[in-house]
């Protein structure tokens, strides 16, 4: 199979080009092919006894030819995923300014807790009088997290930012109907910027979606909101610090406006890092919010563990929160999914049920504790303080050679719009893959999609003032370059360096290979077929 | 000669008799980018001034299409399910979206002649 799509001739440097090698390698970087492109029939890692003769009741059934598993020694496979895991970019390797995704660094205390044996090797189906201390960590949590927002409640089951959005939208639903105006408030407000899991829940939940325009500071249309709210209305929802990474200045008015339309108020929590601490959802009028704690307390992806998604709750929700509860009887802890449960915690109401098997991603519930608690109130705080000052020190740095989408200062999201690469021949995306070659993974690009080319920054808390100023400093000189107007060639080329070239995202997304198949001859629709010819 | 109209939205409309072929504009596409699925109505659908209606889908952004009139879509460029790069090369040749059966040709008054829009790109920036 021709596996040439991306990969370069040879490496060019300056104006010379270095010659390709015999081997396709690149120094100790090795030219990897796929798991089952690899090994010999009948190679196997592990010596195993011939199993025992026994009589089969397959009627004939038994496979007898080969399954097409590739014929691997232990140390092969070990190479294989390896080199593999040294081709991928993670946040323990270097700055990861991927905005609206907070990949700040996983504190390694998260994992020697999460690892703990009583942590661990629990069993969701254990006996409850054995897993105490694991309730009592939800309950501890839990506990937090609604001091942190100033909310009554929370429901800790839903297992990520998006499936935390349909918990939320679900109980405003609930609540609605309890009401009796489900049926006539069919309509949920967005800000044109929001996350597209927004809209996404509220069409899935039956709601029809209506746009909000934002203002020229780049923060919701006060006058537009109002005018579009009316009976018809169930809630809005919206982010805050948004996705443009600027603080809704006039939140406590829209929520107030809300409240008045008799509808909810639902906050997109993914940005809650820019804000904990300093500021309490709950004081903004806000009537859920989910928590990604996969952002805000560490453990983003690829940093240990699963998304988790708690939501928390005003009073006017928390009835219609999903099981299980965790209950404390005496001095014992219990899952609870009774309606008696509800009643001893003072709440009255119809729970939506379950959400989720079992109770939450405990292995997230850990991590996030421990974030918490070996930061205490006071590092928190200062997790949203050194967020928003490092993606302010950026903005600064970069506004006189880039361009800022909307005046600063901003929270924790540095963002820019591509007019600074007018005329120049280089896109975002040329940009971005310049970037590759200087050492950067890209900042996250085209989004938000208000933002003509949007550059959105995110360099979190966890970059050191002297690694910030080494990637501003490469930002820069990116910059200097695009606007000699004679580098376009080269901005289209790149990256270089990286194992493969600049990839035919095209080609991928129209005629994508899902799955690898036994065959030496790829099919004609093949684009690592095409690419090559 | 066929009357083509444009909308803010940046569909056009070409009109022949009560029906009218609807597609994005070489604005639009080249906003997009490289278009890699596109979603068209089925036939018969009927639709409101303002629906969204179709999708298109590209290597940056997902967007609605809206119908720029009203009335029953009765066919849909198949093909683009194959070749959704017709949207690129021919927006408003092979890459039309679907026909429609106008219920109220008085909504095409609403819409922009090419000059207008022209007019209405330029002053996007």
């Amino acid at each position: 199979m021709d596996r040439s799509q991306g990969r370069s001739g040879g490496i060019v440097s300056g104006t010379a080009t270095a010659p390709a090698t015999f081997t396709g390698n690149r120094a100790l970087q090795i030219e990897e092919p796929l798991i089952f492109e690899m090994g010999q029939p009948g190679r196997c890692g592990v010596d195993l006894p011939e199993p025992p003769k026994v009589k089969d009741r397959l009627n004939g059934l038994r496979r007898s030819g080969d399954i097409g598993l590739p014929g691997l020694s232990e140390p092969q496979v070990v190479q294989h995923y390896t080199r593999l895991s040294q081709k991928n970019y993670a946040i323990d390797m270097g700055v990861y300014p991927l905005g609206s995704c907070t990949m700040k660094h996983n504190p390694r205390i998260n994992e020697k807790v999460a690892r703990l044996p009583g942590i661990g090797d629990l069993h969701p189906l254990q006996p409850v009088s054995t897993v105490q201390g694991a309730l009592e960590l939800i309950d501890r949590l839990a506990h937090w997290l609604k001091t942190l927002t100033g909310m009554p409640a929370v429901a800790m089951s839903p297992a990520a930012g998006a499936h935390g959005e349909m918990c939320g939208m679900m109980a405003i639903s609930a609540a609605l109907e309890a009401r009796g105006e489900r049926a006539q408030r069919k309509v949920v407000l967005a800000p044109e910027s929001a996350h597209g899991t927004n809209p996404a829940t509220a069409a899935a939940l039956g709601f029809t979606v209506k746009p909000i325009p934002a203002n020229d500071r780049g923060r919701v249309d006060l006058a537009a909101l109002k005018a579009a709210l009316g009976p018809d209305v169930a809630a809005i929802m919206l982010t805050n610090p948004n996705t443009c990474g600027l603080f809704e200045s006039e939140i406590v008015e829209i929520s107030k406006a809300v409240h008045a339309a008799g509808a909810f108020f639902y906050c997109d929590g993914a940005n809650f890092n820019a804000i904990v601490g300093r500021v309490r959802p709950g004081d903004l009028g806000v009537d859920c919010m989910h928590i990604n704690l996969h952002k805000t307390f560490s453990t983003p992806h690829g940093g240990g563990g699963p998304g988790a998604g708690p939501v928390v709750l005003s009073a006017a929700l928390a009835p219609y929160a999903p099981y299980p509860w965790i209950v404390k009887d005496g001095d014992k802890w219990r899952v609870a999914e009774d309606d008696g449960a509800l009643k001893s915690l003072g709440i009255e109401g119809t729970p939506l049920g379950r959400l989720k098997a079992f109770h939450g991603q405990m292995g997230m519930f850990t991590r996030a504790l421990a974030y918490i608690m070996s930061h205490g109130a006071d590092g928190l705080k200062q997790v949203a303080e050194d967020a928003v000052l490092s993606a302010n020190y950026v903005m600064a740095a970069l506004k006189d050679t880039m361009s800022p989408a909307f005046e600063g200062p901003c929270m924790h999201e540095a963002l820019f719009d591509d007019s600074f690469l007018k005329d120049t021949g280089v896109s975002t995306l040329d940009f971005a893959k310049a970037m590759i070659d200087e050492g950067y993974h890209p900042m996250t690009m085209y989004f938000p999609l208000v933002v003509h080319g949007a550059m959105l920054i995110e360099p979190t808390e966890s970059v050191a003032k002297e690694d910030l100023d080494q990637f501003i400093g490469a930002l820069r000189s990116l910059t200097a370059r695009a606007k000699t107007g004679t580098a376009a060639e080269a901005f289209k080329a790149a990256p270089l360096y990286s194992p493969r070239r600049r990839l035919d995202e095209t080609l991928a997304a129209r005629k994508p290979i899902l799955r690898w198949k036994p065959s030496n001859n790829p099919p004609e629709t093949d684009p690592l077929k095409q690419a090559a010819e | 000669m066929a009357e083509v109209k444009y909308s803010e939205e940046h569909e056009w409309i070409r009109v022949e008799g009560d029906t009218g072929t609807i597609g994005i504009t070489q604005y639009a596409q080249e906003q997009l980018g490289d278009v890699v699925f596109v979603d068209v109505p089925a036939s018969g659908r009927k639709v409101a001034k303002g629906e969204a209606i179709a999708v298109v889908e590209s290597v940056k952004a997902a967007s609605d299409i809206y119908a720029p009139v009203s009335g029953e879509v009765v066919e849909s460029n198949a093909a683009l399910a194959d070749t959704p790069g017709d949207v690129n090369s021919e927006p408003m040749g092979k890459g039309w979206f679907f026909r429609i059966k106008m219920s109220d040709k008085g909504e095409l008054a609403s819409l922009m002649d090419e000059a207008a829009y022209e007019a209405f790109v330029k002053s996007l920036g």
